[in-house]
């Protein structure tokens, strides 16, 4: 009955695949309900600036403190994750250790550089423990990161340390074995002697044990991963490379407007002429809801990881205003959330009487905003918070004409007299005399 | 040689001439008292250093620019459009201008809609030329002076340019501190995207006044402004902390002029 547990493994493997696979493609769909953008221009910049932004880093060392442990959970999670591949083979196929076999004294040298990086990756997460339950870090503890996302945090954090315990102790365990085939290795032959004097037959209980625990617990953190802000192992490395390449100062212009500004300044256009009866109801200006942002601004918000960079330099939060550009991602985010379930449902989007505007993201947030772009240049996986503010501002003056009252006073004097002040334009060159 | 001398682009146009820079005022340069100072002191500079521009006077308008920040895309495009159609009419080429708000909407928004010129800030312009040796300044009484740079969003951030004031600065040999936050991490002095022309959200600060405490912080004798909206805010900052006796705000251009004054 031995291949009971190749079967039982296998199993759940593929129930755990499946899932996550299920869960991951949900996030996909939401994404592409997005408006389309195309940011595949540039091709060359793009792999270019993902290699140094996600791969490198490049934005993450800028907290140096911050930085360096990330690039230790990093570094660690990529690299430890070539031995999970052979606990998969291992699991299918009732194998032991199927690498050490073929690759000899290579093997030991691997899997001691292994629980090196283990070590890394649980000071890392100690570390980052600490500095969000005993140091209390500014960041940590905004409004938006009460409840879920506070806990979410910590979860990934014991996920990871329990995981990296679970190798650990593996290994020390099969230290102790009669019939040790390897090892004994770095880090856990420092604590093999723990289980000296064990019997024999428990010791290889105990190492099935943690062998099962370490597994389970990654299938585990797989499938936590789609309702989690962790979701960004995934999509950063896209996020970064989909990012706006343009000057920040370049807001886009809308080519629907464009259009509309051209016929109204031909002097040839008929002022009377009927709308054409087949040309498609006209689009919305601006954003209101999720499906009116575009795809990149949407897959940002499943990327966003919470670290808070962006609203920690925000100029408007730091003078206590109610916006916060990390809030704006997670809102986004939760909306969107909000509006795939209701596709789960129903089949499809229909109106459940709620939007990102108001339901989500105030209006005295969304008019805090300096447009200074300190949190896009802040976010160190290329998210672009204030283009979303930008779009709902658009929507809240296009749309609803609903600019606070000095703002329609300054917008009636660029029209009326071609600046924002209640000036003549022809004094324009009054400054010439006064000299 | 009349320093505060500056000719239209209609005035060049109908001699059959061509300038060699256009000067794009700006609406605070042309209409806000502080700002028309600093037009002023760039005006002289540009004499000095022999450069044949234009101004557009009567003919210039709102680039746009707070419309569009406000979300009132029609009424940007409306403008832009109509300024392209009187530059493109003068068929110009080059455009500077000391407000990093113009700056950033002429060179970034206007090229997709038909405007497309080399635009530069005047702090850009300024370096070229000295660089090229057409304008020479000397410390004088700035020389030791301790200054400090708030770094313009619509210049740093938004379009990548620090180093040029900065270039500026030291021409005038003086003690250059940096803020804490600066460059790429500069705070912003909270008139950006349309806030300068309505009331702050409530907070329990204004934007302004941590700025100003932070160049406070710097102990400087002049704080260095390249944009007439920062000169605004840092100036009011310097106000509420009752400073004025003591900390100056001056756009780098004025400080660059002053060095000619006897
Ligand atoms: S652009 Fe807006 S949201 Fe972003 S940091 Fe500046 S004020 Fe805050
Ligand atoms: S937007 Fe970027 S900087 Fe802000 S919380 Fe998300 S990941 Fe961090």
């Amino acid at each position: 009955m031995e291949w009971i547990d190749n079967v039982i493994f296998t199993v759940i493997l593929a129930l755990a695949s499946f899932l996550f696979a299920k869960n991951a493609n949900k996030i996909r769909r939401n994404i592409f309900l997005g408006k389309e953008i195309n940011r595949s221009d540039r091709k060359g910049e793009r792999w270019a600036l993902m290699a140094k932004v996600a791969l490198g880093q490049s934005k993450m060392v800028v907290r140096p403190v911050a930085g360096f442990f990330h690039i230790l959970i990093y570094v660690g999670f990529v690299l430890i994750n070539i031995e999970v591949l052979e606990i998969l083979i291992d699991g299918i196929f009732g194998t032991h250790r199927v690498f050490s076999s073929f690759l000899g004294g290579i093997y030991t040298l691997a899997i001691n550089f292994f629980e090196i990086l283990a070590v890394g990756v649980i000071l890392a997460c100690l570390v980052f423990l600490a500095r969000r339950v005993l140091v209390k870090i500014k960041r940590f503890h905004s409004p938006e990161m009460k409840g879920w996302a506070s806990s979410d945090a910590k979860n990934i954090l014991y996920i990871e340390l329990a995981l990296m315990y679970a190798l650990l102790l593996m290994n020390a365990v099969e230290s102790n074995f009669d019939s040790e085939t390897v090892g004994p290795f770095l880090i856990s032959g420092l604590i093999a002697p723990l289980f000296n004097g064990l019997e024999q037959s428990s010791l290889h209980i105990l190492e099935r044990t943690f062998w099962w625990l370490h597994i389970l617990g990654i299938l585990a953190f797989l499938n936590y991963l789609p309702f989690s802000k962790h979701f960004h192992i995934f999509l950063s490395f896209p996020n970064v490379w989909y990012a706006n390449l343009d000057q920040k100062g370049r807001f886009s212009n809308m080519e629907s407007v464009t259009e509309e500004v051209k016929k109204m300044m031909d002097p040839n256009a008929d002022p009377y002429a009927a709308p054409d009866p087949n040309a498609p109801p006209p689009e919305r200006f601006g954003a209101k809801d999720v499906m009116d942002l575009n795809w990149v601004q949407l897959m940002n918000a499943y990327s966003c990881t919470e670290c808070g960079r962006c609203t920690s330099e925000c100029p408007a939060n730091q003078t206590g205003k109610k916006l916060s550009p990390r809030k704006i991602m997670m809102d986004t985010r939760d909306r969107l959330d909000e509006v795939g379930k209701v596709i789960d449902k129903k089949g499809s989007f229909i109106d459940d009487g709620r939007s990102l505007l108001d339901d989500f993201i105030s209006r005295e947030e969304l008019w805090a905003c300096t447009t200074c772009n300190a949190c896009v240049q802040a976010c160190p996986i290329g998210i672009d918070p204030l283009s979303i503010i930008i779009e709902m501002r658009r929507y809240l003056v296009m749309e609803e004409s609903a600019a606070p009252q000095e703002l329609n006073l300054m917008m009636a004097n660029v029209e009326n007299n071609a600046a924002p002040w209640q000036f003549a334009q022809a004094d324009r060159l009054n400054w010439l005399e006064e000299a | 040689m009349e320093l505060n001398n500056a000719k239209t682009m209609a005035e060049y146009a109908s001699a059959g001439e061509k300038p060699e820079v256009l000067f794009w005022v700006g609406c605070a340069g042309s209409f806000d008292d502080r700002a028309k100072k600093v037009t002023r002191s760039f005006v002289r500079l540009l004499n000095r250093a022999g450069v044949q521009f234009a101004v557009l006077g009567t003919e210039e308008s709102c680039t746009g620019d707070p419309a569009k920040r406000a979300g009132n895309e029609f009424l940007f495009q409306m403008q832009a459009m109509m300024n392209i159609e009187v530059l493109n009419g003068y068929d110009v080429q080059k455009v500077v201008t000391a407000c990093p708000h113009c700056f950033n909407t002429l060179k970034n928004e206007y090229p997709q809609l038909g405007g497309k010129y080399t635009v530069l800030h005047h702090t850009q312009f300024l370096r070229t030329l000295l660089n090229d040796g057409r304008l020479k300044v000397e410390g004088g009484e700035y020389k030791g002076k301790r200054i400090t740079f708030h770094d313009p969003c619509y210049l740093g951030r938004a379009n990548d340019e620090y180093e040029a004031p900065r270039a500026l600065l030291s021409e005038l040999e003086s003690n250059i501190s940096e803020m804490k936050s600066c460059k790429e991490k500069g705070l912003c002095c909270g008139a950006g995207g349309a806030q300068m022309f309505k009331e702050p959200e409530k907070g329990n600060k204004d934007v302004n006044v941590e700025r100003t405490e932070q160049a406070l912080e710097t102990n400087p004798e002049i704080i260095a402004v390249g944009c007439p909206f920062c000169n605004t805010m840092i100036t009011d900052g310097i106000k509420a902390k009752e400073k004025e006796a003591s900390v100056k705000v001056y756009d780098v251009s004025e400080l660059l002029d002053n060095t000619f004054k006897q």
